[in-house]
């Protein structure tokens, strides 16, 4: 199967998004309850699906960097779980006005998926300072990957015992007892979720090219000033990438 | 029985030695040189000092009682979960596990034990005393035990992970309660669910106590089958 270039990914994930935005603004019918506020949904939503699908997807590199032992697994990882954590403050920030807009707080302790949201974010928030603690090269990649997978089956495990904790639940706009979403919204809100989607991978795929162009730069550097080719011993630069890492560019 | 069950079993049978030979030398070590229990217990009593003050309450029931309680086991069990790998990485068990020829989980499953009978101890001292300090009835305490046991497995299972990866890290001290704290809110959101009706203020009620016991055992068994997938790795050198 032939991956589309980064390029080409990049245009889809903007037409796409555009596209959607143009929908929520002058396709969307309005909410009948929480009017205009309401179309932070199309933002909100897509923002958090593609970050936490992000986290099991470095879970799930974390995996096979320890099955193959390929470090370039381990920098998909990263670069996977990196990204998400961005998407992560957009999420907490766009819950946070929605929350204003709709209860007139900030900030809600019984909207359960918003609260697992800030669990998860925080648990994932503690894997930069876990993996630059660990000065040796492998180790560090062996234990950010044991990381990923443990954090990766603590976020279904969360979510479930949060729901659990609360006594009644928000009405929320994916009400599937009433029939769920019109079929204009729905359409809107697929379109931003794919564009967020194909968002989210253009920049894991600009990161993983960008750091892999980096360390070709150093290599040849090194190279011309005729020093021997080991790498810095705890250098604080994240994952070292072979150049071959984002062959897929 | 082929050859080659027969060597697993062989194998199984020496990880269950190495298993308990670490234990054994794990509590031999404790009751010899008491640095984990004690300051544990310390830590625990006073820290119900500081709530008695913090909430200016002198006797507690539900909700408050348990988050107190539990607030209290967790701050403690950080003590235990930061010390348990310190003669491992001061004295080269690391290394000397790597060379012997028995599975990395025997190591895991030694440390989990061991934090297990550490967390049981404490509770025996702490749970007496907060009963004590703050309860007008006795009557929830001995059905805590089950909640608080499912509680301490939990935190065995994500804690021997985090242990011993902060172990081999610079900054071990500070990284168990940073990664630990996230990994331990289930537990906390289960177990106070429990807590709460076993020490309401009417005396004990089971309402929903066993679908929270559902939770925590649903918790303890994904971390404990997360550690035996992964724990070979953080092993590795």
């Amino acid at each position: 199967m032939k991956v589309p270039s980064l390029r080409a990914n990049a245009i889809a994930a903007t037409l796409i998004l555009s596209a959607g935005f143009a929908l929520v603004f002058f396709y969307a019918p309005l909410d009948a309850d929480q009017g205009f506020i309401q179309k932070i949904f199309y933002l909100h939503v897509p923002l958090a699906m593609s970050s936490l699908a992000g986290f099991v997807a470095g879970g799930i590199c974390a995996i096979a960097h320890l099955r193959t032992g390929d470090p370039r697994w381990d920098a998909r990882s990263y670069v996977a779980i990196h990204l998400s954590i961005i998407f992560g403050v957009g999420v907490l920030i766009t819950g946070s006005i929605w929350a204003h807009a709709s209860w007139g707080k900030w900030w809600v302790w019984d909207e359960p998926t918003l609260v697992s949201f800030l669990i998860v974010f925080l648990l994932y928030a503690t894997y930069y300072p876990l993996r630059y603690a660990i000065e040796d090269r492998d180790r560090q990649a062996r234990y950010a990957s044991v990381f990923a997978i443990t954090a990766g089956a603590f976020v279904p495990l969360n979510f479930v015992a949060v729901r659990m904790a609360q006594s009644l639940v928000h009405p929320r706009v994916f009400a599937t007892a009433n029939g769920g979403l019109p079929g204009s919204m729905l359409l809107t809100f697929l379109v931003c979720l794919a564009g967020m989607a194909l968002l989210w991978l253009a920049l894991v795929r600009f990161e993983l090219a960008a750091k892999s162009a980096s360390a070709s730069l150093s290599r040849l550097r090194r190279a011309l000033e005729g020093e021997p080719q080991v790498p810095a011993p705890g250098s604080r630069v994240a994952p070292g990438v072979p150049s071959s890492a984002t062959s897929v560019t | 029985m082929t050859a080659h069950s027969e060597a697993r079993a062989q194998r199984r049978a020496s990880s269950l030695v190495a298993l308990r030979a670490i234990l054994v030398k794990d509590l031999r070590v404790e009751l010899r040189t008491l640095q984990s229990v004690p300051a544990m217990a310390l830590f625990a009593v006073t820290t119900f000092v500081i709530f008695r003050y913090g909430l200016d309450r002198q006797s507690l029931s539900g909700g408050l009682a348990a988050g107190v309680l539990l607030a209290t086991v967790l701050f403690a069990a950080i003590i235990a979960v930061n010390r348990l790998f310190v003669a491992e990485r001061e004295e080269g068990g690391f290394d000397a596990i790597r060379l012997a020829p028995v599975d990395g989980t025997a190591l895991l499953g030694a440390k989990a034990a061991a934090l297990v009978i550490y967390l049981v101890v404490l509770e025996t001292i702490a749970v007496p005393v907060f009963a004590l300090f703050f309860l007008n009835s006795w009557g929830g305490v001995p059905p805590l035990a089950g909640v608080l046991l499912l509680a301490d497995l939990g935190l065995a299972a994500t804690g021997v992970l985090v242990s011993s990866m902060a172990a081999n890290s610079r900054a071990r001290d500070l990284l168990v309660p940073l990664v630990l704290l996230p990994l331990l809110v289930p537990v906390m959101i289960a177990a106070a669910g429990a807590s709460r009706e076993l020490l309401a203020a009417g005396g004990p009620s089971y309402d929903g106590v066993a679908k929270w016991l559902a939770v925590l055992a649903f918790y303890d068994m994904t971390f404990a089958a997360v550690g035996f997938a992964v724990y070979d790795y953080l092993l590795e050198d």
